[in-house]
């Protein structure tokens, strides 16, 4: 499906963590409604106006009973300092869905025993994948890694098994690599979402257990919709678009022929 | 409501605004966030004969107003044009009218004719000759800066291509007057004005270049009055039709260049920064005209020359 682009309200906006934000936002358009790995350019100021483009960011959660989507977002630069200033009942210009998102159906129809990996903020799409998977009948287990503090965890109880930290600081959790919280060979599968290294990390043990892994990968982009070209990648099948093909990938696909 | 149509070439465009090559794919890819009635045609992502991967490392840089890009001209090829993606830009014209434009690079005179060649017996209405691909060695470019390499290149693709040739040119031509006297002189049935300007972003983290070749090309909002001021020294050198762009973002914005004497427009980066971009312009300039009594472009076509 493609996506549409539209005024929409903000519902609410919250503060998680220092530079953790959790905005919501009233998506009108149920014919085009996200599924887990997908996302949406936002825009908060004019098209006049810096940054010169919109930020893409995934889908934190879905609600379709209310058309509510949620961002949990970084603030890293000046896109997201100018989303931070949103307030209950301000209207951002919101285009989406954009990507492919994670296939939930399909992932639960192959494979029993699922792993989610997340690091820092690329446990953002992690939620909606994981509700995703419960409504599918699959207790995904889940191993997320942050700098220091973790956040939003406890919306995972129950949806998840298995809910295990780690933290680079060793204030929370597991001191060390998310990696080192589970054995790939114990999974059918592993999603991961996170920084380059931790993910291309991540998906060569996939690969030196067997384990299959898709990771979600992230890009800057400019139009969102595979039209610009901005955020190519090399895979083992030629040329992708993040934005477009991806950003959910077959990890040997990506990082398999540099592993 | 004002006549926005507009002739170009002796196709009959919805509106003067044209998407801009490399900026709107193939069109399809807008079909449900643009309203395309109000488009007059889409230049599709520049073609190379054989197709290409493009540019390795950082391809896009925000800057103040504008974006450099540095994609290096990533296609599939002049032949997987013809067979896919330009059955898709049918269907758009099909649909509503877009008028479809095929934009051709190259990286010598050989690949320009044959790309022409090819090109001839597909469905495509205008070729748009990109000369000017700042972002692609050996060729693009090369034949933008000087006007004799230019007129030389144009006069090849012209013995062989029986569609009407609109020329891109770029701004870093050493002349424009004489740039686009030469394109004209060696057989352009229209010329559209500028590409990207050549500009350079250095990573201060990395202390290095940010584009793995350097220079890149900028577009947006900061480039336009340069890009305006190129579009009217066209319109005073040459009697074929000019098509303007660089940096068009708003309907006034447009209607500056259409005053220039620019035939048509044609919209870039201001896709990025609102994918109805297009729509939002033509609405705008509608609305200009109707405020001013103006009922189409004939009327304020170069009336401020």
């Amino acid at each position: 499906m493609r996506a549409a682009c539209c005024e929409a309200t903000v519902l609410g906006h919250s503060v998680v963590a220092s530079d953790i934000r959790l905005l919501r936002v009233l998506w009108p358009n149920p014919g085009h409604a996200p599924h887990a790995g997908q996302f949406f350019t936002l825009r908060s100021w004019g098209a006049g106006e810096a940054p010169f483009l919109s930020r893409p960011i995934s889908v934190h959660k879905w609600e379709p009973e209310t058309l509510t989507v949620s961002f949990l977002y970084q603030i890293v630069g000046k896109g997201t300092e100018k989303l931070a200033a949103l307030a209950e009942g301000d209207i951002i210009q919101l285009t989406g869905p954009m990507g492919n998102g994670f296939d939930v159906p399909a992932i639960a129809q192959k494979y029993q025993k699922i792993a989610l990996v997340g690091g820092g903020i690329g446990t953002a799409p992690m939620y909606q994948l994981a509700r995703e998977l419960a409504a599918c009948g699959r207790t995904p287990d889940v191993f997320f890694g942050f700098r220091d503090e973790p956040y939003c965890m406890e919306q995972y109880r129950s949806l998840a098994g298995i809910v295990k930290i780690s933290t680079d600081s060793g204030r929370f959790g597991f001191h060390g690599f998310v990696t080192q919280l589970y054995d790939p060979a114990d999974y059918d599968v592993v999603l991961i979402c996170g920084p380059t290294p931790m993910m291309k990390n991540a998906a060569r043990l996939c690969a030196e257990k067997g384990t299959p892994c898709l990771v979600s990968l992230e890009k800057k982009m400019a139009c969102g919709i595979g039209a610009c070209l901005g955020c190519t990648i090399e895979t083992a099948s030629g040329a992708r678009s993040v934005c477009k093909d991806g950003p959910v990938f077959a990890g040997t696909e990506v990082f398999g022929w540099q592993t | 409501m004002a006549d926005l149509t507009t002739n170009l070439l002796g196709f009959q465009m919805n509106s003067p605004i044209i998407g801009a090559s490399g900026t709107v794919g193939y069109g399809v890819e807008y079909e449900d966030l643009a309203d395309f009635s109000k488009i007059g045609g889409i230049s599709g992502k520049g073609l190379t004969l054989h197709g290409q991967f493009g540019n390795k490392g950082e391809r896009l840089w925000e800057t103040p107003s504008g974006l450099i890009n540095s994609i290096g001209l990533q296609n599939p090829g002049v032949q997987h044009f013809i067979d896919v993606e330009l059955h898709e830009m049918l269907t758009l014209k099909q649909q509503y009218g877009t008028v479809v434009i095929a934009n051709l690079g190259g990286h010598s005179e050989e690949e320009y004719v044959e790309g022409a060649a090819l090109l001839n017996d597909s469905a495509v209405d205008i070729i748009e000759l990109n000369i000017s691909c700042p972002n692609v060695k050996q060729g693009g470019m090369a034949y933008g800066v000087k006007a004799d390499a230019a007129g030389e290149v144009v006069r090849m693709v012209r013995a062989v291509c029986k569609k009407p040739l609109m020329v891109k040119l770029s701004p870093q031509a050493e002349n424009i007057p004489e740039m686009c006297k030469a394109v004209e002189a060696a057989g352009a049935d229209a010329i559209s004005l500028t590409n990207t300007f050549q500009a350079c972003a250095i990573d201060l983290e990395k202390r290095r270049p940010v584009f793995d070749n350097i220079f890149a090309g900028l577009s947006g909002p900061a480039v336009r009055p340069i890009a305006l001021r190129m579009v009217w020294q066209a319109v005073g050198a040459v009697q074929i039709p000019v098509v303007g762009l660089g940096g068009i973002a708003t309907g006034r914005d447009a209607l500056e260049f259409i005053m220039a004497g620019a035939a048509a427009v044609q919209v870039g980066a201001a896709n990025f920064a609102n994918p109805r971009a297009m729509e939002t312009i033509a609405d705008e300039m509608a609305a200009w005209m109707d405020a001013h009594g103006v009922a189409s472009l004939e009327e304020i076509r170069g009336c401020a020359r």
